[in-house]
């Protein structure tokens, strides 16, 4: 097969699209992991649970509240979802995580691994693994778009504006606020900062809230573009992971850029050499682990 | 060290001959017993599932529960589409649990599996749900049935609707396992056979719900057909996207290769409608496949796929055969079953051939316009029969070492 | 540990088959030697890795292919797949100890999904449908592993319990040995305080390296024995899932304890077989077992136990 230029460009397109939901939810690990120091396993599986929300809230949530016509529409899930998904992890964080500070870091990693085992398995019982298709889409995000090089559908487009302006919008709060000063002051010194008056516990409760209320609202985005489906969130986490890995954990620009970066280059490798494509994430991340063992943005402790 | 050694030793050898003594008495198989191994919960879960179990049970009622005075159990299994969940479960079901027969096994990775383990274990597979050729070729054994259809008739009969009326190149999206590789493998024999060219493929995971990339793929190849060799769900999505993406209003048309009712009727007419497929069997093509099919819906709520009618007549005529042989012994059956005619509301001029191939007749369907369509379920119609043995592979060209040559 | 345990166990293991369905007994020896094998790792050199599944199915492609394709006897398919385990561990290691604690844990899991990818697209290993029909052969070309003995009316696969229980026993030995040593005694500094064993004059990365590769060898070896019981190796075995499910084996035991990942391993799958007709189930109850073990008994069963006991199990 020819390479063209259009072919290149459709499959970086359509990569960047990839990407952004990658940037979102490495953005998301990385705010966690800032502060708490735990890597969230459970977040595929509350990216899932987000699109599960607004499939629901569409299908099933009018017959439930007794009102059979009430639809929960999708600009509605866009602010439901994330809400919704980040009380859970509140009460998760409450309840469980803040047991488990004074442990071993690891302790972190595996009670999350064990929710992400729950919630999936609970949806992979009353769900079928191959997916169900969310019918919200709005009417205005229907049809394609002549990009010159290919026709791109406009829901995707809308995706991937949303998605960059959410992500550079946590990174202003962080890196240019008050509010963000706090939380890295926090992740730095959390005594310290506890001395100065601030409530660092609640900071840590709403940080863990909003990292997985970002991949909640992730999940509503994806939804009318893949099928809602119980294993959505475990076959992203993985690479999800290694985009964090690769982007230097805890760095907010970082995971942002490398997430975007990386489902370009996922794309590039489509039309190079598709069966490496799922590979070539880590492969990438063996390569910066030799060369540059805290990652492309990350500072060396 | 070493006395105590000698002691373990001698102490196992009196154990293990007591309860050689105890288990020997007890165990019996008063039973017939059928096990359901398919796709429960994944992405063929609405073709086949409990679909086929229910078919199943709905065959042993019919049959009165009882054969040769002995009561007939059904048991049902989720293989998850993998492999080694299906082996195991299926030797557990052979040495634990007696069962007889395995029907369903949708997967043609599964079916391989189960169907060599079965060989091993002298126990009867009936496949209605695999489409792998190598089943009753390389892979075939004694007691092995493929029941439904394969992808040498699915290639065939398709290829020869469409190559002719002008889909001369073809481009292929193909589930990356055994079914995938099979059906490929054969369309593209009868395409480039009758005049046609294949300009490339794609190879997609059975998980795959973004199916978009692969589709510039096959669109920057400029075949005048993508052929998507692959099913239930994966085929769905396919078709959905390639309309996100406006492919289909570029001149490209995709063409499924492997199509049940239930994929016509989760897409819609609106889209779906003037497609061509194979299929063995439609609910509404008789008086006889409506009476059981309307039994079927009652229960099911669902008209029966070619994989969950086939279930059903399969089970029926292993019943019969056990009744006729007078014997559960798998020799004994698969005796009675590849000399009987098959012939009932499901395969018209059935045989069993001895390869394990049942050949029948095929039908070439069209998906109907949303204005021909006078009910829910009345989506096809029946455009072409293509009579047994134009069908299937011819039972020279096999090449399972059962066929004496 | 007191030696009249270890003797009621070896004659348990022995008798097993005759008490217990035998396919059901091996995948236990197997998996418990898994579990026994990260354990060496996790409870005593305090690596936590998650990418140990890439051992346990890289090395039941290998022997599946060894004895398939190539027509090995089983014992060389073992060896070979414990071989290239070993080979995989020494990679991967290298790599991993670069990094520590929850970097560790990352590095390990993604380069485990190298594994997986390789393991899905390479022309030998059957893909999606996995490597099947691998037999079981004739051990040293003599002894028949598909041979059944009848008792009663259930054929036994005598031999090839044996074999399994016998190799289990052997990896056993090596970690027990392992453990005992200098060479565990450096590994348990290591664990306690790696800048103390540092200024000891320890190369602390050649000892880690060292243990990963013991660990990953033994790992291998419980999946070559897998694909022969099996006579299947797929990728459900190479998946991060089976790697999460050996941490919880042994978290579920105790970690850094002899017998808990046997009783980790033995808990485990006893769960999935009997529940197995729960469907998707057994993944709550495995994570509800994941989350209550995290929570509440962070030492596991058998360390829970030896604390009660005021013994070291």
């Amino acid at each position: 097969m020819e390479i063209s230029f259009q072919t290149v460009m459709s499959q970086v397109m359509l990569g960047l699209n990839n990407g952004v939901f990658y940037a979102i939810l490495s953005l998301g690990l990385a705010v966690i992991f800032g502060l708490l120091n735990i890597v969230n396993f459970a977040h595929g599986a509350l990216y899932m649970l987000g699109a599960y929300v607004a499939l629901l809230g569409y299908t099933k949530l009018g017959v439930l509240i007794g009102m059979p016509d009430f639809h929960l529409n999708y600009w509605a899930a866009l602010i439901v979802a994330p809400l919704v998904v980040g009380a859970i992890g509140i009460v998760i964080e409450k309840t469980m995580l803040s047991r488990l500070y004074k442990f071993d870091h690891l302790y972190g990693l595996l009670l999350t691994f064990g929710l992400a085992l729950i919630i999936q398995g609970v949806f992979t019982n009353y769900f079928n693994v191959s997916g169900d298709p969310y019918e919200a889409k709005p009417e205005i995000l229907n049809g394609a778009v002549n990009l010159g090089f290919m026709m791109f559908p406009k829901y995707r487009l809308w995706a991937i504006a949303v998605s960059l302006v959410v992500c550079f919008g946590t990174w202003f709060v962080i890196e240019r606020t008050k509010l963000g000063s706090y939380l890295r002051a926090g992740t730095e010194n959390p005594e310290l900062v506890k001395a100065f008056g601030v409530n660092v516990p609640l900071m840590i409760t709403l940080t863990y809230g909003y990292g997985v209320a970002l991949a909640a609202f992730a999940g509503v985005l994806a939804a009318p573009i893949y099928s809602v489906s119980p294993v959505m969130g475990a076959e992203m986490i993985i690479v999800v992971f290694a985009v964090v890995v690769i982007g230097g954990m805890g760095s907010i620009m970082g995971s942002i850029v490398t997430g975007l970066l990386l489902g370009m280059v996922e794309g590039f490798t489509k039309v190079v050499y598709a069966p490496a494509s799922s590979t070539v994430i880590f492969l990438i991340m063996v390569i910066v682990l030799l060369v540059k063992p805290a990652g492309l943005f990350g500072r060396e402790s | 060290m070493k006395k105590v050694l000698l002691q373990v030793v001698a102490s196992a050898a009196v154990v293990i001959l007591s309860g050689t003594l105890a288990i020997a008495a007890g165990i019996s198989d008063n039973v017939v017993k059928i096990g359901v191994l398919t796709d429960m919960s994944g992405p063929y879960s609405a073709l086949g599932g409990k679909g086929t179990q229910v078919a199943v049970e709905m065959a042993v009622k019919d049959f009165g529960g009882k054969v040769l005075g002995k009561p007939i159990q059904v048991i049902g299994a989720d293989h998850q589409n993998k492999a080694d969940i299906a082996s195991a479960k299926a030797r557990e079901w052979f040495d634990n649990e007696k069962v007889d027969m395995i029907t369903g096994l949708l997967n043609s990775g599964c079916a391989l599996a189960v169907q060599k383990l079965a060989g091993e274990k002298k126990k009867i597979t009936m496949n209605t749900g695999a489409a792998s050729t190598d089943l009753t070729n390389k892979a075939c054994t004694p007691y092995g049935i493929h029941y439904v259809y394969d992808t040498y008739a699915l290639g065939k009969v398709t290829a020869e609707a469409v190559v002719p009326s002008g889909g001369k190149s073809w481009y292929f999206m193909t589930a990356d396992y055994a079914f995938g590789h099979s059906l490929e493998g054969n369309t593209s024999k009868f395409v480039t056979k009758l005049g046609g060219k294949i300009l490339g493929s794609v190879r997609h995971p059975l998980a795959t719900t973004d199916f978009s990339s692969y589709l510039l793929q096959a669109q920057s190849s400029g075949a005048q057909i993508i052929g998507l060799a692959n099913a239930g769900d994966n085929t769905i999505n396919a078709i959905k996207q390639a309309r996100e993406f406006g492919i289909d209003k570029k001149g490209q048309k995709l063409v499924g290769l492997l199509i049940f009712d239930t994929d016509i009727k989760s897409l819609g007419l609106n889209v779906a409608q003037g497609m061509q497929y194979t299929s063995g069997f439609y609910w509404d093509r008789d008086k006889a496949t409506r009476d059981f099919s309307n039994r079927y819906y009652a229960i099911h709520k669902a008209m029966p796929t070619m994989d969950q009618a086939g279930a059903y007549s399969a089970t029926m005529n292993y019943l019969k055969a056990i009744k006729a042989a007078g014997s559960d012994d798998s020799d004994a059956v698969m005796a009675k079953l590849k000399s009987m005619n098959i012939s009932d509301f499901f395969a018209v001029n059935g045989k069993i051939r001895a390869d394990g191939r049942m050949v029948h007749d095929m039908y070439l369907m069209e998906v109907k316009k949303p204005a021909e369509s006078k009910g829910e379920w009345d989506l096809l119609k029946i455009v072409k029969t293509v009579p047994a043995a134009d069908a299937f592979m011819p039972l020279s060209e096999s090449t399972c070492e059962l066929v004496k040559k | 540990m007191n030696k009249t345990v270890w003797i009621v166990l070896i004659i348990l293991g022995l008798l097993a088959p005759f008490i217990v369905y035998p396919i059901f007994m091996m995948k236990l020896l197997c998996f418990a030697l898994f579990a026994c094998a990260f354990n060496l790792l996790l409870g005593y050199t305090g690596l936590l890795s998650f990418g140990h599944a890439a051992f346990f199915g890289g090395a039941s492609y290998i022997t599946g292919h060894l004895v398939k394709v190539s027509g090995l006897t089983p014992e060389l398919g073992v060896l070979g797949g414990t071989l290239f385990a070993a080979l995989l561990g020494y990679v991967v290691g290298s790599l991993a100890i670069r990094r520590q604690g929850i970097y560790f844990a990352m590095v390990t899991l993604a380069l485990a999904q190298i594994v997986y990818f390789v393991a899905l697209k390479a022309p030998f290993t059957g893909g999606e449908d996995g490597l099947q029909g691998i037999p079981r052969g004739n051990l040293f070309g003599l002894i028949d592993l598909n041979q059944t003995f009848t008792v009663g009316t259930s054929p036994l696969p005598l031999n090839l319990y044996y074999f399994v229980f016998i190799m289990f026993c052997l990896g056993f030995w090596m970690i027990h040995r392992a453990i005992n040593s200098p060479f565990g005694q450096v590994l348990k500094a290591i664990r306690e305080n790696e800048p103390r064993a540092v200024s000891l004059g320890y190369n602390v990365d050649r000892f880690k390296l060292m243990a990963f590769v013991i660990s990953a060898a033994l790992s291998g070896m419980a999946g070559s024995l897998k694909s022969l019981v099996f006579q299947l190796a797929s990728l459900t075995d190479v998946s991060w899932h089976s790697s999460g499910e050996v941490v919880l084996m042994t978290l579920l035991g105790g970690v850094g304890t002899v017998l808990g990942p046997l009783a980790g391993a033995f808990t485990v799958v006893t769960l999935q077989s009997e529940l197995s007709s729960v469907g998707s189930w057994i993944t709550v109850i495995i994570g509800v077992t994941f989350v209550v073990c995290v929570l509440l008994f962070r030492r596991g069963f058998v360390g829970e136990l030896g604390r009660l006991l005021k013994k070291s199990l």
